[in-house]
């Protein structure tokens, strides 16, 4: 049995075709990137060897260190976000709705499969303060407040971002939670009652620690996507004002494309592959020494 | 109305089935049923006006002439009922090309991934041979790397091959960024499957490939058809490799062909950008409505394990 399933020629057949998109159009690119971080220039005008002067710009441009810390603090407000909001969510599905949640689940969920673009341009009009105020500003005037020029400044236009991006993604993350919520067994939860906790402790001492698990899976994946947040910044703000909510992956494309620099543009991308690996690393070990423990 | 709904399903749930945290009643787990009905119907009523509101706010003001928009409260209905916004939307933001530039770039590549993808997860997952690990944790890294990293090697490639006027890029690399996740749900999925299945079926005289066929596809087809959701939303939904391959207005998918459409005349038709934006989100509510529940259980499946 042995000798057909490991039939070289069938693997070849099967495997091959696959492996070899994946190591043309993946992994040879994301070598060849290497290569650029050492030299200057673009596909246009060519190359030039540059030695380590991309990696010495990098340590020292103050746009690096400000799109840097946009990131980490995009995805760090982000991630709270959204793995607390979706926990909730999936609290209010498992406990309280119960079989009664599918329709509130369909509904939050589908900004998740709306494009990005769509909901951008959506929140830049319901944000905006000209020509004519957008729906947020006139509900603040309503309320004897003052309009604010939401996309003009820094700050705000970051609240904004993450405004729009947790309304985007909680649906998601609450139906993922949910998911793991539905694995915890219900004479855990029983027992727990029998022996006497109620509504909090029953909360924070039987379904917080057994939902662990499905949080870290929830905290990997939004770190490792908002680590790479693009489309949403790039459709709303553009980057802006000036550079203020610039994150790294807008940053390298601007340099690529916009400064025509192809080995800064593949060294900030370095940055952000590194920035990815060391988070999935980092959690995960940390996750594994907490179940452990 | 569906807040009224949810309350009288739960109603009765609650009706049929004790509380469990009333002393006397000890059956259905239920933390929270305990706290008093109203915040609960308070809570979902603020979810629903959240999620729902301004796509209302949308729908409304993609109705109304320009002057309307600048000069009336934006949540007042139209007065005057605008449906040729859409058609001046269809006009000028060339949906029509946007669409069948993205159904171009989407549908053969969402061929490629299930049928590259299905075979290379039986492989790894079936097939016995060494350095199997070692393929596997390879295409796992995939998953994790960003497009960032790949995006400035493969636009010197087809520069180089004068690819760059056409969708094969996009063809090209969203067949090979879908392949990591793919293969790795469908491995999810043949493990799944008793290994004696194909056994029996070698007995019986087929070869390995023909199991693969005839057993093993059949055998993960709804899977299949969950992967490809999950994909069809991810490509469908991508906009940094559209507009780094695709910025040509004649080659702009729909995301690419919205933003342009938001930059030219934004600041002045507000209808028939509202109007295209209720275009592109109508399109993707039909198909949601239709496979809602295949999409949330895809999209987690697929992302709880990567």
């Amino acid at each position: 049995m042995k000798s057909v399933l490991g039939d070289r020629k069938a693997i070849a057949i099967l495997l091959g075709p696959a492996l070899l998109v994946y190591t043309l159009f993946m992994l040879v690119p994301v070598v060849w990137s290497f290569g650029y971080t050492f030299v200057r220039g673009n596909a246009l005008e060519g190359f030039r060897f540059a030695g380590l002067a991309n990696f010495t710009r990098l340590f020292t441009d103050p746009d690096v260190i400000e799109a840097f810390g946009f990131t980490l603090k995009y995805a760090v407000l982000m991630t709270v976000g959204q793995v607390v909001l979706g926990y909730g969510l999936a609290l209010l599905y498992t406990f309280v709705l119960r079989r009664s949640s599918a329709i509130i689940r369909t509904l939050v969920f589908f900004p998740v499969v709306v494009p990005t673009v769509a909901i951008a341009i959506l929140y830049q009009k319901l944000f905006q303060s000209a020509p004519r105020d957008g729906l947020v500003n006139e509900l603040l005037v309503n309320v004897g407040l003052s309009g604010v020029d939401w996309l003009g400044s820094g700050n705000t236009a970051f609240l904004v971002i993450v405004i729009m991006d947790v309304w985007r993604s909680m649906g998601f993350y609450g139906v993922l939670i949910f998911a793991g919520l539905l694995d915890i067994p219900e004479d855990i939860i029983e027992s727990a009652r029998i022996d006497g906790a109620r509504q909090w402790s029953l909360f924070r001492h039987i379904v917080l620690p057994l939902s662990l698990p499905i949080l870290f899976s929830s905290i990997i994946f939004s770190i490792n996507g908002t680590i790479k947040v693009f489309d949403s910044v790039f459709a709303l703000t553009g980057g802006g004002p000036g550079n203020d909510t610039t994150p790294l992956t807008l940053y390298m494309y601007r340099t690529a494309f916009a400064f025509s620099d192809y080995g800064y543009g593949s060294t900030i991308a370095l940055l952000l592959t590194i920035m990815c690996l060391v988070v999935t690393l980092f959690i995960f070990r940390s996750s594994r020494r907490d179940v452990t423990a | 109305m569906t807040t009224t709904q949810a309350e009288s399903l739960s109603q009765s749930e609650n009706l049929s089935r004790p509380n469990p945290f009333t002393s006397t009643a000890p059956k259905r787990r239920s933390p929270f049923s305990a706290l008093r009905r109203v915040p609960v119907f308070l809570t979902i009523a603020v979810l629903l006006v959240i999620e729902i509101y301004p796509l209302l706010w949308l729908v409304m003001n993609s109705l109304k002439s320009s002057t309307e928009f600048l000069n009336t409260p934006s949540w007042a209905l139209p007065q005057e009922w605008r449906f040729d916004n859409y058609a001046i939307a269809w006009e000028t933001g060339m949906l029509a090309t946007t669409i069948r530039n993205s159904a171009i770039a989407t549908i053969p590549s969402l061929i490629m991934i299930i049928i590259l993808g299905v075979a290379a997860g039986f492989a790894l997952e079936v097939m016995v041979f060494k350095g199997r690990g070692g393929v596997l944790l390879l295409i796992l890294a995939g998953i994790m790397i960003p497009a960032q990293m790949v995006l400035l090697p493969l636009f010197t490639i087809f520069f180089q091959v004068r690819l760059t006027g056409s969708l094969w890029p996009l063809i090209i690399i969203y067949t090979a960024h879908g392949l990591p996740l793919t293969i790795f749900m469908m491995a999810t999925y043949f493990r799944a499957i008793p290994r004696e299945v194909f056994e029996a079926s070698t007995i019986d005289g087929a070869t390995i490939l023909r199991s693969f066929w005839s057993i093993g596809f059949p055998m993960v087809r709804n899977a299949v058809l969950t992967v490809a959701l999950v994909q069809f939303f991810l490509i469908w939904n991508d906009l940094l490799i559209a507009i780094t391959f695709a910025s040509s207005r004649s080659l702009n998918t729909i995301q690419a062909g919205l933003l342009n459409f938001s930059g030219e005349y934004g600041a002045t038709d507000y209808g028939p950008l509202f109007a295209a934006i209720c275009i592109t989100v109508g399109g993707i509510l039909v198909l949601y409505l239709f496979l809602n529940q295949r999409i949330m259980k895809g999209l987690t499946a697929g992302s709880v394990k990567g």
